[in-house]
């Protein structure tokens, strides 16, 4: 085992003296303990405060709530939930919504905002100037009334129930939302999911395969036949042997509404088209920097080696923009599920409408709820970070 | 977020006011020169400010009196409007000192809430809207609807209750705001509109076509809705709560905005008593003897008031029914001022 020298004592102290108390020494490490000391008192008098004030005042407190049955509906849960749950199952439901509806708002910003991007930069004229001008025109309008207008828009352009478009009698579109066929799992399904395992991962060892054999001895060897094969050879042969793995079961209209089918409400359309176009002006304008700030050099070697304009894009200048790109994408990401909670002025039953709204006002436990709430916003956010950051620094260990 | 943090702003002020768990109420309105009142965001009839930015309304009127009793000046009222939502933090929080915002009285909410009802202004009931189009008569033809409601109500509550109990399906669509939830009906993304009957009549004026719409006549709950204040003193409860009886009181004893300095000279000993030229009931109270005739100049009786705002004599047109007199077939009944 090797003895590591140790550092003299004093060198010791003078680094801990540094860190510490900084250039002020021992006196500035005295002020600093004071100072976490008073901030510390200062918590637990807010605190206590704050509770001595609720029992004073006869004010329901703790967590309890949580536990007591809720009494109120819920129009869009991705788990079951009626009525007679508990306020900790509306909490999980709004949370799933809220989760819902940023991860479809992330999703299609950054597929409009990177295409947007692209369409700024193209030399075509016309797409170019479309591009800017959309950008210009939704990044500077308030989010709200840019969802209030999708809202009332989607609304006001689509039909009542019983005058809904129907496409093959089994997909309806109407003001309710849109109505679609609900897969009801058979004996068949789990076959057929294994199917669909065994042919994923099979595709991806083969592909593997070959770009070894490409890098080894320089061997082609085209993959997408095969992998077609296996995609729907496989799944299908199950279907064959197991049966059906889905049945769907139709909506029809009854009195007011459709019973059967599943169900997109129009409010989660809304408020992940208004989510999307929003955060994808400000993607757009990130991504494009991040492009533009990649040297012209690159683009033109590019271009002398032959390749084409979009694997250029794709090969040489994407990822080195990536670089740029990601940090403050992971800003737009975090600010899609914070604006998703403006949801309730359109009626959308996210994390902020039924726990923060309703919850609360049902049973006045606002510390509590707020409490909670900020923490989940907050433990989301970082989540994103955390995941934005881990990529980042794949894509920059990745170029070495 | 902004809500949030509106919330979280009135909750930490609920946490640490110390005003809040003080007795003090009418000494800190008396420095202060104003009574802070919570009202609605705009519901004709109850609280709405009229084209010259007066609040009017039933609701309002409360307010008004009890500035009248406190100030003799009925216009010393600061109106704090409050979604349904946010009301209970800002009475918490001591940002408003009365909260007199169609509030309906419950027992969790008389308790847990760290607030008292004083009384009941208006006896309400749940109703539901509809479109005169789909030709439905009755509320027991909504199976399967779709539901406009505002958040944090207890129409909510009674609205799944009421489903749930006739073994109706329905789809709810709750909103934060009593206009947002008005114009999705308005648009179509609803069959029914929700909320206390009074409030139907009141937001069906909202609506481009008012005959288009039809109240249908079930009442699905009891709905008292009444002024509320915070626990811990007794005497700004007391006052509040005498000031809706010396409305009611008056309407009985047919004191009026317009007799009632006569109704002060007469001789009758219980006109005496009450309009304070005979003991000092006002003074136990913490106010003035001449309180009630304060009141009643500033908003006349509760009759008046009932029908200047709701009634006959309004927009709404709505009839007295349970909101008349005790002695003429109603709920409204104060205890004897003496």
């Amino acid at each position: 085992m090797a003895i590591e020298p140790r550092q003299p004592p004093t060198q010791f102290v003078a680094k801990l003296q540094r860190a510490l108390g900084g250039s002020a020494g021992w006196s500035g490490f005295v002020v600093q303990i004071l100072f976490v000391a008073v901030l510390a008192w200062l918590a637990y008098e807010i605190v206590a405060n704050a509770r001595a004030n609720l029992q004073a005042q006869r004010i329901a407190a703790g967590f309890g709530f949580l536990a007591t049955t809720a009494g109120f509906d819920i129009n869009q849960s991705l788990i079951s939930y009626t009525g007679s749950d508990t306020y900790g199952r509306v909490f999980v439901i709004g949370l799933l919504n809220t989760l819902l509806v940023s991860a479809l708002g992330i999703f299609f910003a950054t597929i409009i905002g990177f295409l947007v991007a692209l369409g700024r930069l193209s030399p075509n004229w016309l797409l170019s100037r479309i591009c800017g001008g959309y950008v210009e025109l939704v990044r500077n309008l308030p989010l709200l009334f840019q969802m209030l207008f999708w809202y009332l828009a989607v609304l006001a352009a689509l039909p009542n129930p019983r005058q809904s478009v129907s496409i093959f009698d089994s997909f309806f579109l109407s003001n309710r939302g849109l109505v679609v066929p609900r897969p009801i799992g058979t004996p068949g399904f789990e076959p057929f999911v294994a199917a669909v395992l065994v042919a994923i991962v099979a595709s991806i060892l083969l592909s593997r395969y070959s770009r070894q054999q490409l890098f080894q001895s320089g061997r082609v060897i085209k993959v997408w036949p095969y992998v077609l094969g296996l995609l729907i050879g496989l799944p299908l042969l199950s279907s064959l042997i197991f049966g059906l793995p889905v049945l769907f079961e139709i909506p029809v209209l009854k009195g007011f509404n459709f019973s059967g089918g599943s169900r997109v409400i129009p409010e989660l359309v809304a408020l992940a088209l208004a989510l999307s176009t929003y955060t994808a002006a400000f993607i757009a304008e990130i991504v494009r920097g991040g492009i533009l700030s990649v040297h012209k050099g690159q683009m033109e070697a590019g271009s002398s080696l032959g390749l084409q304009r979009g694997s250029v894009l794709r090969l040489i200048v994407v990822p080195q923009a990536m670089r740029v790109i990601l940090p403050p994408l992971t800003s737009q990401y975090l600010n899609v599920t914070k604006n998703s909670s403006l949801a309730v002025a359109i009626g959308y039953p996210d994390l902020v409408s039924v726990f923060a709204g309703t919850t609360l006002s049902q049973t006045g436990q606002a510390i509590e709820i707020v409490g909670i709430t900020m923490g989940v916003y907050l433990l989301i956010s970082l989540v994103t970070s955390a995941i934005m950051n881990f990529y980042s620094w794949r894509v920059s260990r990745s170029m070495g | 977020m902004k809500r949030v943090s509106l919330v979280l702003t009135l909750a930490v002020a609920a946490g640490f006011s110390i005003q809040a768990a003080s007795a003090q109420t009418l000494k800190t309105i008396k420095d202060r020169g104003m009574v802070s009142c919570g009202v609605t965001q705009g519901l004709a009839g109850f609280s709405l400010p009229d084209d010259k930015g007066n609040w009017i309304g039933l609701d309002v009127d409360i307010c008004r009196a009890i500035a009248a009793a406190v100030f003799n000046d009925p216009s010393k009222v600061k109106f704090v409007p409050l979604s349904a939502k946010d009301r209970f933090t800002a009475l918490q929080s001591g940002e408003v000192d009365v909260l007199s915002r169609t509030t309906t009285w419950t027992l969790s909410r008389d308790t847990s809430l760290g607030a008292n009802f004083t009384g009941v202004t208006y006896y309400d009931g749940q109703g539901f809207m509809v479109k005169k189009s789909l030709k439905v008569n009755s509320a027991l033809e909504l199976n399967s609807a779709s539901v406009c409601v505002a958040t944090g109500t207890t129409t909510e509550l009674n609205l799944a209750d009421y489903f749930k109990g006739n073994n109706m399906k329905y789809e709810v669509i709750a909103f934060a705001t009593a206009d947002d939830t008005i114009k999705a009906y308005e648009s179509g993304r609803c069959d029914v509109f929700t909320t206390d009957q009074s409030g139907l009549y009141a937001e069906r004026l909202k609506l481009a076509n008012p005959a288009d719409h039809v109240v249908l006549p079930e009442i699905i709950s009891k709905e008292p809705l009444g002024p509320m204040v915070r626990h811990g003193d007794d005497q700004w409860f007391d006052i509040v709560k005498w000031a809706l009886y010396a409305m009611v009181t008056a309407e009985e004893l047919g004191i009026t905005q317009k007799n009632v300095d006569e109704k002060a000279k007469s001789d009758n000993p219980e006109l005496k008593r009450v309009l304070g030229s005979d003991g000092n009931l006002g003074e136990q109270l913490g106010l003035t003897k001449d309180w009630v005739v304060r009141i009643v100049k500033a908003v006349g009786n509760y009759g008046e008031s009932f029908d200047r705002n709701v009634g006959a004599g309004s927009k709404l047109g709505i009839a007295r029914g349970l909101n008349q007199l005790w002695n003429k077939g109603g709920l409204q009944y104060a205890p004897p001022i003496r």
